[in-house]
């Protein structure tokens, strides 16, 4: 179990062998209220790591930061060593009815960042079979967004959001919105192209069933101002199946994440 | 089934049909004087014959060209403007006073400004009515730009859209419901002061001026003929809008 926050303030930490991404010095306050304030953190390289956390304590918030959709107030994350310009990244919003482009067919959708990228025609064409092929979609991708299914909607966003070959993924509650079904459905699908493509997945989770089957690591977050409570790792074998639910191994993180979760708690109302 | 699907048609012709026979019986038993309010026939055949043979279509199709013009400017310079101040809601919050107060200022008590500054003519007309729709159509996508959900803006810059590319991609798009509305607003506005501006400025043709005209004469089925036509042009201008918002933003609302 590693600790970032035993690390000494103000010496910026090497990150850990093997990381992707490292978050260093995040500084954020709403209306004054801080929530991050020099918060360190490595996410690994080709493994998925979970966020947990009440609500509220800044998940979104992070991500966004890293994927450069809010400004920090200070710190910096470097992927690979590289900034976000040098970096491809795909997002994955819990909300798909308002991330797709209503305007666009489905298909025109999967295409939009390859277009943005300045592929050819061509090139977006054999890229969108070659998604359509993996992901085994038997629906008409010629419809409009808004003529899907919720976890069609869902699908078509993770496959636009794969269509450039990120070297990290984020997905902030993807599957909130979804049936159980569906979630089951998605939840394998996404362990099946973390599989074929080993990508580094961040993934904000409120269902700790999920956290834990998918991920190889678990961060807890602490309620604002935000720490990292605890990183409990998860090394179950992959391909995980609902078998894995029962497992000992699954039983145990999880009865951990709970423990830190509650310990967590119980330390808010103490204080308050 | 069919008689159900007769009936569905005939519906909205109900109330049209309704206020004729209602005229027709008022003008017959000599309510209101004939010379005030001719019959539904008399009136019919003045439509009629200034359609075909007289001087009615002419001004009709002027009096559109007047509004579309002031309209097509109004667009042209209205719709980039509101997309800029709608972008930057410190802008916005900096020029609303100003465009809340010209907005809610009568267009038609700009006509003397506008008077001295372009003379009496053409452009007169059309810069009074381009300047009242512009209003419209500024605030409007203004607003649909500030209040479009940002997550496709966010979507479209994380998957690396530049600026201007997110600006006609998205954001353009995304406020297109709000701007439609604005632009039908506009083109009822822009046809209202044409036709005022018609009347009081020194025309010698279109819709207002000709009803001017038939008022002084007292030539009344001549009068009630072009208020049907400017009728039938308020009417047909919405219309067309409300079926290209239909075809175009077939997104609305979903
Ligand atoms: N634009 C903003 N202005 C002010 N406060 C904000 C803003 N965005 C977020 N916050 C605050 O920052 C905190 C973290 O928000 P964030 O959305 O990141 O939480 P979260 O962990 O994702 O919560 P949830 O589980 O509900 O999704 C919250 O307390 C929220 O009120
Ligand atoms: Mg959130």
């Amino acid at each position: 179990m590693n600790a970032p926050q035993d690390v000494a303030v103000g010496s910026p930490r090497r990150p850990a062998p093997g990381t992707h991404i490292t978050i260093r010095g995040l500084t954020k306050s709403f209306a004054g209220q801080p929530l991050y304030s020099g918060f360190d953190l490595d996410i690994p390289k080709g493994q998925i790591t979970s966020i947990f956390g009440p609500n509220g304590c800044g998940k979104s918030t992070m991500i966004n930061m890293v994927a450069g959709l809010l400004p920090m107030d200070g710190g910096e994350a470097l992927f690979d060593g590289k900034t976000l310009s040098d970096t491809v990244i795909g997002y994955v919003f819990q909300n798909y009815r308002d991330a797709l482009f209503p305007w666009k067919r489905a298909i025109d959708n999967i295409k939009y960042p390859l277009r943005i990228a300045g592929k050819t025609k061509g090139e977006c064409d054999a890229r969108a079979d070659e998604l359509v092929k993996s992901f085994d979609i038997r629906f008409d991708l010629n419809r409009y967004p808004y003529e899907l299914s919720g976890g069609q909607q869902q699908l078509v966003s993770i496959m636009r959001s794969l269509a450039v070959h990120p070297e990290v993924l984020f997905l902030d509650e993807p599957f909130s919105a979804l049936d159980y079904e569906m979630t089951l459905f998605m939840r394998d699908k996404l362990q099946d192209i973390f599989e074929a493509t080993k990508t580094t997945m961040i993934l904000v989770s409120h269902d700790l069933d999920e956290a834990v089957y998918l991920a190889d690591q678990v961060l807890m977050l602490t309620r604002r101002p935000t720490r990292i409570a605890e990183v409990v790792r998860f090394d179950a074998a992959r391909p995980r199946r609902p078998e894995t639910l029962t497992s000992d191994a699954f039983i145990r993180a999880k009865a951990q994440c709970l423990e830190v979760f509650q310990r967590e708690v119980r330390a808010r109302e103490a204080a308050a | 089934m069919l008689n159900g699907r007769i009936a569905n048609a005939l519906t909205p012709a109900v109330g049209a049909l309704a206020f004729i026979i209602l005229w027709w019986f008022v003008t017959w038993l000599r309510w209101i004087d004939p010379v005030l309010l001719p019959s539904p026939q008399a009136s019919a055949r003045a439509i009629w014959e200034g359609f075909v043979g007289g001087n009615l279509l002419k001004d009709f199709l002027i009096t559109i060209r007047r509004t579309l013009l002031a309209f097509g400017i109004a667009v042209a310079v209205c719709v980039p403007l509101g997309l800029v101040l709608g972008s930057s809601v410190r802008l916005y919050r900096s020029l609303e006073f100003v465009i809340d107060f010209f907005r809610s200022t009568p267009a038609s008590a700009l006509f003397p400004l506008f008077l001295v500054i372009l003379g009496v003519g053409e452009s007169t007309k059309i810069a009074v009515a381009a300047f009242g729709a512009g209003l419209l159509i500024l605030f409007n996508t203004a607003y649909g730009v500030m209040n479009a959900r940002k997550t496709r803006q966010a979507a479209a810059r994380v998957m690396g859209a530049s600026p201007m590319r997110v600006m006609m991609g998205v954001t353009l798009l995304e406020s297109l419901p709000q701007t439609f509305v604005g632009m039908r607003s506009g083109v009822s506005f822009s046809l209202v002061i044409v036709i005022v501006a018609e009347m009081f400025i020194g025309s010698t043709d279109g819709l207002g001026q000709r009803v001017i005209n038939a008022q002084m004469i007292f030539n009344m089925p001549e009068m009630y003929a072009t208020i049907f036509g400017a009728g039938v042009l308020g009417y047909g201008l919405n219309l067309v809008f409300i079926v290209i918002e239909r075809r175009f933003i077939h997104w609305g609302g979903k």
